[in-house]
């Protein structure tokens, strides 16, 4: 268990590119994120939480599915951690697991509506499913 | 002038108008808009994962096709720009994704000489500040848009990550407000033109996007614009699906108009 934690940890700051010790703990990332109401887990606690290997629950948190990959955090972090890329790493390691993806082509007949543009589709299916 | 011109999925179903509009008013400029022969949907967003090749193949392969007509590649829509921006930063920046992505680009049939981020990506909004210049729109206005209070809406995928994209300063932008006054109308400065609508959130959690839409078309209300201008399909759809009290419309529609071409061009 230790070590999958440990190799998934790893998998994470490799294809993220992201060195969390790097972050000085303003909050800035949490203060400007547009989703901050609707996550359990906020941007500045992904970048601690991914440094000090507690990856659980960031795994099993919908939080994982409310960064809306808007940049803010990414322009706005003056230590250039970049928790937007921690994030999009997290939930990527759980999306790509067999049957994890977490938007299925039968669930957008019940979400459609006769004005949705096709980048809101092409969008989603990107960072919901693999 | 001929460019490149990358319209993407979305201009052509939805979004027809931020097309149709685009090409009257660059007809109106002198500029042609040619499309690669083949072009394939961007993927609507940029994924930061280093492992991330194949699904930024289409972006790169329009790179080619600019780069070897020696053009830029012009688009219009906000998503369009940013993930096509975005990889060409990659490939020029991270030596290990240009060499895997060459790679792929390899085995393709009539493979192409490799691509190393030779291809200046322009937005039409750059495109109009850098290559054609405000002072020509200005000249070639015949309807200015005047006592028109126009609010520029710029989200989240114009302007962020601003190192990248470096296309204005991204907490205090002027380039749409330089060409709302350009066309003769009056640009209504407020506090959520850089914020996000909610984006493809809509789809996973409704309350969510009509929370950060509601903020941003009410943001615009309250400093008294008379309507919204934005280049993004998606922000369109966020603010008008969640109520919008001010009409959202898009850029090129402005500027069609103010160029005298608009009526032209009403309809399919």
């Amino acid at each position: 268990m230790e070590n999958k934690n440990e190799r998934r940890r790893e998998e994470i700051l490799r294809i993220s590119g992201v060195n969390p010790r790097k972050c000085m703990k303003c909050g800035k990332c949490s203060a400007t994120c547009p989703s901050y109401d609707e996550m359990e887990y906020h941007p500045h606690e992904f970048v601690y939480m991914v440094e000090s290997g507690e990856l659980a629950p960031l795994l099993e948190s919908k939080s994982i599915y409310k960064c809306l990959t808007c940049f803010a955090c990414v322009e706005r972090c003056p230590r250039g951690v970049e928790p937007a890329k921690l994030i999009e790493a997290v939930r990527l390691t759980v999306i790509r697991e067999k049957g994890a993806n977490h938007l299925k082509a039968d669930d957008i007949p019940a979400k459609l509506d006769e004005e949705i543009p096709q980048q809101l589709l092409m969008s989603a299916f990107r960072k919901y499913s693999k | 002038m001929k460019v490149t011109y990358f319209p993407g999925c979305t201009l052509r179903t939805k979004a027809k108008e931020l097309d149709r509009y685009a090409h009257a008013a660059c007809n109106a400029l002198g500029v042609e808009l040619v499309e690669p022969d083949t072009w394939q949907c961007c993927g609507g967003v940029f994924s930061y994962a280093k492992d991330e090749i194949a699904s930024k193949l289409p972006s790169v392969r329009a790179l080619i096709d600019a780069r070897d007509k020696n053009e830029p590649l012009v688009t219009v829509c906000s998503a369009c720009h940013n993930v096509i921006k975005q990889t060409n930063h990659q490939i020029k920046t991270d030596a290990d994704f240009a060499f895997r992505m060459n790679n792929y680009l390899a085995q393709e049939k009539d493979a192409p000489a490799p691509y190393n981020g030779e291809t200046k990506v322009l937005h039409l909004l750059e495109l109009i500040r850098d290559e054609i210049g405000f002072d020509k729109v200005a000249e070639k206005v015949q309807k200015p848009l005047t006592g028109k209070k126009i609010a520029a809406y710029y989200g989240c995928l114009l302007l962020r990550p601003s190192k990248t994209m470096q296309m204005d300063d991204p907490e205090n932008p002027k380039i749409i407000e330089d060409l709302i006054r350009v066309l003769g109308g009056e640009p209504v400065i407020y506090p959520a033109r850089n914020e996000c609508c909610g984006g493809y959130i809509a789809l996973e959690d409704a309350e969510s996007a009509k929370k950060r839409s509601n903020s941003i078309s009410d943001s615009a209300a309250a400093h008294g614009a008379d309507m919204i201008i934005t280049a993004c399909p998606l922000c369109r759809y966020n603010l008008i699906k969640n109520g919008s009290k001010l009409p959202v419309v898009y850029f090129t529609e402005l500027l069609a108009e103010a160029l005298g071409v608009k009526e032209d061009n009403d309809g399919e």
